[in-house]
């Protein structure tokens, strides 16, 4: 690892473990505070309990990981970083260039994971070819939830691709319903962008826009057209939409008042809790035109440098029944996710989550698994955040389509 | 040690004790208060990201500061919002403390009653508020319920006017406390001034708007330093209740401080962003000092 | 002191004293409005909620979200309710306000009764000290607190709040102080009694109201902070705000509003208990100190 990079951060940090280090126990910032999540964690505990090593429990729940993230950084200012710290995407990288994060390759190596772990997601848990982060699960973001009775009546079939999709939205429409139930938040618009652009343009397009930052796509033809394809998204939706959280757009097509939903595959664990049935009650699909892509996004648990010994070992552990199959399959079965290795069975998961990691092999294996620009596997933060405001600003009327492609090469630059 | 000596050690002590026990507030606030500010102003000209790093880069910063739309938003919206909320704030506040002041039956439970909101944080009224305001399940639904279908409220949603719904919730919390400092301030008044003037035969509106409003001359002011500075500050209020939204259309400095140095991995930009507040809340402040403490001299 | 007693001079008609009723009243429900929307939800089963009566009364009365918000309601990996949170909150608070009213009283006494060279521009550098917006205090705190190894405890916590309380601390006492007959003073220093003697023996005695207010103001202030709480706090150490947020923030589970109302009041209450124990006292205390300002 580059430790050379920012050696004062490092001293800071083995200076304050070495002062703390009780034995063995681990101490973990993260923000998985709802029921399903933390019981979903408690799995890794009690794993973790069972070698002798504690756990100390430090949630600080807020934005997706932003709150989290701030403290994070009082604590490594501090020189008390944690041992181990959920995180997403270029978070994990920008910390491992700051040289904080620990190395874990000596685990990686005795479990294989460079042979069941999907190279895209490699990618944000390796550092100059170390591993410094175990990942959890991967999420993916283009999705379509569908409630199945509203379809059935109106009778709409599954929309196969995007005119389809379009087509059945005005169905719905005209029946009096809302035809797509979201919510107008930043990150919301901008999931529903991951799957527009990877439905106007496929995989390559999606790559050299958000992935290379190519000015050229950043302002193309293929660019505004997925500005229209979000303004029809936009006519479909309710007058209420803004600012409404995404879970409350999900309660929309689980009572039936709206027909689809574009979310991440987490608005699953809301149809479940409310007592739907995968493939009877609702439908789960890819965003039409985007089948064979999948924008992932991946919680990984960075670790970060401890010196001593026993601590170091701890940390190991802990990286070793994160990655172990069974865990991750009682993981993510809660959590809607699939796991971050290829090799877990799927008899555990429903019909959703089968779909979801047969995708996610196929995706791998044929080079269309991309990094999801909305939850920060495409780019760092600074230039996520200046495509959040032209998507967002663009899909509340501020810009028509052709601006929209203009104010993202310029938001884009002006980040970089 | 003779007596005398200690007698002068001790007169010494009582000489010197005044500053000794003010010496440590003052200490703290000069590190942790002007020390933060120096180092703030340092790091917007320096090429920090993630953490705090020392390479300088002169007045990139600012210069991409003043290019962000972003940034322009949320001044002009903070412009809107400290003028609205700071005016309606003191006349809410002045307009209940005065009738609060009518020897009204039930005082004692009103006045908790407005003054409560300032206990609350917003991290969970804002939903309350967030719920109140939205049309589709809150006060404009429950009016068609009603039977009053045209009733319209929708403002949190519309791009030009969510900006209002932050004053309408910033003005709940904070003007029951306005009043309290006006109420505070009315009772101090001398009634033989009222009297007197009511003799004379001035109407109410006169006797308020010519003799009390004007004694009420210091309560104005401390009214306005602590509206002033809790609008600069306003964060909570917009995470809570718009998230920055429409779109970016309630952005306020606050927010963009926050979102450019922890979010978005822009220290830099954020402590420019963070000095320029700084300036701001200096130009209002500092002349209001100066004012106020050279009149007590 | 002063007294409380109401303006006596104004005489109003009966159709004012309508409209003044009327107006207090209507101001009334707007301020209750928010606490009507949380405390009627927080006694709502949660389908009834997502099943759209936000603002309804509740068909179904139950008290299980306040049990749940208090003892059982997931807030970290172990679902402890805001129940241990609580005593992390009172254990950083009651020193906090304590220390920061002793030392805003000191200064007070100092900067009115043992008036030195620029003592006005030195209460002025105080004074400035509220305005500082926290966020840009954070980076270089923690770093602080790293040094001083305070890092992660309460002690740490409580030194932050006490600075950045001494501002307003100060600005109360003073202000109070200003009006405080300092002959006095003068006149027990002739008697020869000394610095401590006279602040303990003079100034304190009288000082009630000024303290209640910086009391409620500091208690308030320190309670719903949540920023250094997240940050400094060690996990298991974190005041209510943090464990409050950690319940009503979670991103991507099943968000029980229910639950988040009833815990919001349950984090509220000290200081709604604060404000409607010593409201009357707070407008007292304003009245003999800083709208003098």
């Amino acid at each position: 690892m580059r430790y050379s990079a920012r050696k004062s951060v490092m001293a800071v940090a083995l200076m304050a473990t070495a002062g703390m280090a009780q034995a063995a126990d681990v101490e973990v910032l993260h923000w998985w505070t709802s029921g399903g999540e933390a019981a979903a964690l408690n799995v890794l505990k009690d794993d973790l309990a069972g070698q002798g090593i504690g756990w100390n429990d430090m949630p600080v729940a807020g934005g997706g990981g932003e709150s989290a993230m701030t403290v994070l950084r009082a604590r490594v200012t501090a020189g008390d970083a944690p041992t181990a710290v959920q995180m997403l995407g270029f978070d994990i990288l920008d910390w491992a260039a700051e040289g904080a994060l620990a190395n874990l390759d000596a685990v990686a190596a005795e479990e294989g994971w460079d042979a069941v772990v999907p190279a895209a997601l490699q990618a944000f848990a390796k550092y100059d070819g170390h591993w410094i982060s175990a990942p959890v699960n991967v999420h993916s973001t283009n999705w379509v939830w569908a409630n199945k009775a509203v379809l059935d009546d109106l009778g709409i079939a599954q929309p196969q691709g995007w005119d389809e999709f379009v087509a059945a939205m005005q169905a719905v429409k005209d029946s009096g319903k809302t035809a797509l139930a979201h919510g107008g938040q930043a990150w919301q618009d901008a999931t529903m962008f991951d799957g527009v652009v990877l439905s106007v343009g496929g995989v390559d397009f999606y790559r050299k826009a958000f992935i290379d930052l190519d000015p050229e796509a950043l302002g193309s033809e293929q660019m505004v057209e997925a500005f229209n394809r979000m303004e029809t998204l936009r006519s479909f939706v309710d007058d209420n939409f803004s600012g409404r959280d995404w879970n409350l757009a999900s309660a929309m097509v689980i009572n039936g008042e709206a027909a689809f939903q574009i979310m991440g595959d987490w608005a699953k664990g809301e149809f479940l809790n409310a007592g739907k049935t995968p493939g009877e009650d609702f439908l789960c699909f890819r965003v039409p035109g985007s089948a064979g892509a999948v924008s992932f996004n991946s919680d990984q648990f960075a670790m970060f440098a401890v010196s001593s010994a026993d601590a170091q070992a701890a940390q190991g552990e802990m990286a070793r029944s994160i990655m172990s199959p069974a865990f991750q399959s009682a993981f993510n079965v809660v959590k809607g996710s699939v796991p971050a290795r290829t090799d877990v069975p799927n008899d555990a998961f429903d019909a959703c989550g089968k779909q979801g990691m047969a995708d996610l092999a196929a995706a791998s294996d044929s080079g269309t698994l991309v990094g999801s620009m909305a939850h920060g596997h495409a780019n760092p933060a600074a230039i996520k955040n200046a495509i959040y405001d032209v998507v967002t600003a663009h899909f509340n009327g501020e810009y028509d389509a052709a601006t929209a492609a203009e104010e993202l090469v310029t938001a884009v630059e002006l980040a970089q | 040690m003779t007596r005398q000596g200690e007698t002068d050690f001790r007169t010494r002590l009582q000489h010197w004790l005044p500053k000794v026990v003010l010496s440590p507030s003052l200490a703290m606030v000069l590190v942790f208060v002007y020390g933060f500010i120096l180092f703030t102003i340092y790091l917007s000209f320096t090429d920090s990201r993630i953490l705090p790093s020392y390479g300088w880069v002169g007045l990139e910063n600012y210069s991409k500061l003043w290019r962000l739309s972003h940034w322009t938003t949320s001044l002009t919206n903070l412009g809107i919002y400290a003028f609205l909320y700071i005016t309606i704030c003191t006349a809410l506040g002045l307009a209940l403390a005065i009738f609060l002041d009518q020897k009204i039956r039930g005082e004692g439970a009103l006045r908790p009653i407005y003054l409560y909101p300032m206990a609350l944080s917003f991290i969970v009224t804002g939903t309350a508020w967030k719920w109140f305001l939205d049309p589709g399940i809150g006060i404009e639904h429950t009016m068609h319920l009603w039977g009053w279908e045209s009733f319209r409220f929708g403002w949190i949603k519309d791009r030009d006017f969510a900006i209002y719904t932050l004053v309408i919730a910033a003005v709940w919390q904070t003007s029951g406390f306005v009043m309290a400092m006006f109420l505070a301030g009315l009772r101090g008044i001398d009634s033989e001034i009222m009297k007197a003037a009511q003799i004379d035969g001035a109407s109410n509106f006169n006797l308020y708007r010519r003799i009390v409003i004007p004694l009420l001359r210091p309560a104005f002011l401390s009214a306005f330093v602590i509206l002033a500075h809790l609008a600069i500050k306003s964060y909570d209020l917009v995470i809570a209740l718009t998230g920055g939204g429409p779109g970016r259309a309630t952005e306020l400095p606050a927010t963009f401080m926050y979102s450019y140095t922890f979010t978005r991995n822009q220290m830099g930009i954020g402590a420019s962003s963070a000095v320029i507040m700084l300036m701001t809340i200096a130009a209002i402040m500092v002349p209001y000092l100066y004012a106020e403490l050279r009149e007590r001299k | 002191m002063m007294s409380a007693a109401q303006t006596q001079s104004v005489r109003t008609g009966h159709v004012t004293r309508m409209f003044i009723y009327l107006f207090l009243l209507l101001s009334a429900l707007f301020y209750l409005l928010p606490f009507f929307i949380m405390l009627t939800n927080s006694v709502k089963p949660l389908g009834e909620i997502t099943g759209g009566n936000m603002m309804s009364l509740p068909e179904v009365f139950t008290l299980e979200p306040w049990k749940a918000a208090w003892s059982s309601a997931q807030v970290g990996v172990e679902p402890t309710g805001l129940r241990p949170y609580f005593w992390n909150s009172i254990r950083m608070v009651v020193p906090a306000v304590f220390i920061s009213t002793i030392l805003g009283a000191l200064n007070g006494y100092v900067l009115t009764k043992w008036r030195f060279r620029f003592d006005t521009i030195l209460f002025g550098l105080m004074l400035f000290s509220c305005f500082i917006p926290f966020q840009i205090v954070l980076i270089p705190m923690a770093r602080i607190l790293g040094i001083l190894g305070l890092a992660g405890s309460t002690y740490g916590l409580i030194l932050v709040h006490v600075v950045y309380g001494i501002g307003f601390s100060t600005l109360y006492f003073r202000n109070y102080y200003a009006a405080f007959p300092t002959e006095l003073v003068r006149a027990a220093q002739i008697d020869g009694a000394r610095f401590f003697q006279i602040f303990r023996r003079i100034m304190l005695p009288s000082s009630g109201p000024i303290i209640v207010v910086c009391v409620i103001w500091q208690f308030t202030n320190i309670w719903n902070d949540f920023l250094f709480g997240a940050s400094f706090a060690s996990g298991s150490g974190a005041p209510m705000t943090v464990a409050l947020n950690n319940l009503v923030q979670s991103s991507t589970g099943v968000k029980e509003y229910n639950v988040h109302f009833a815990g919001a009041i349950l984090a509220a209450l000290p200081t709604l208990l604060v404000y409607i124990v010593a409201g009357r006292y707070f407008v007292r205390g304003l009245m003999a100190g800083s709208v003098k300002g």
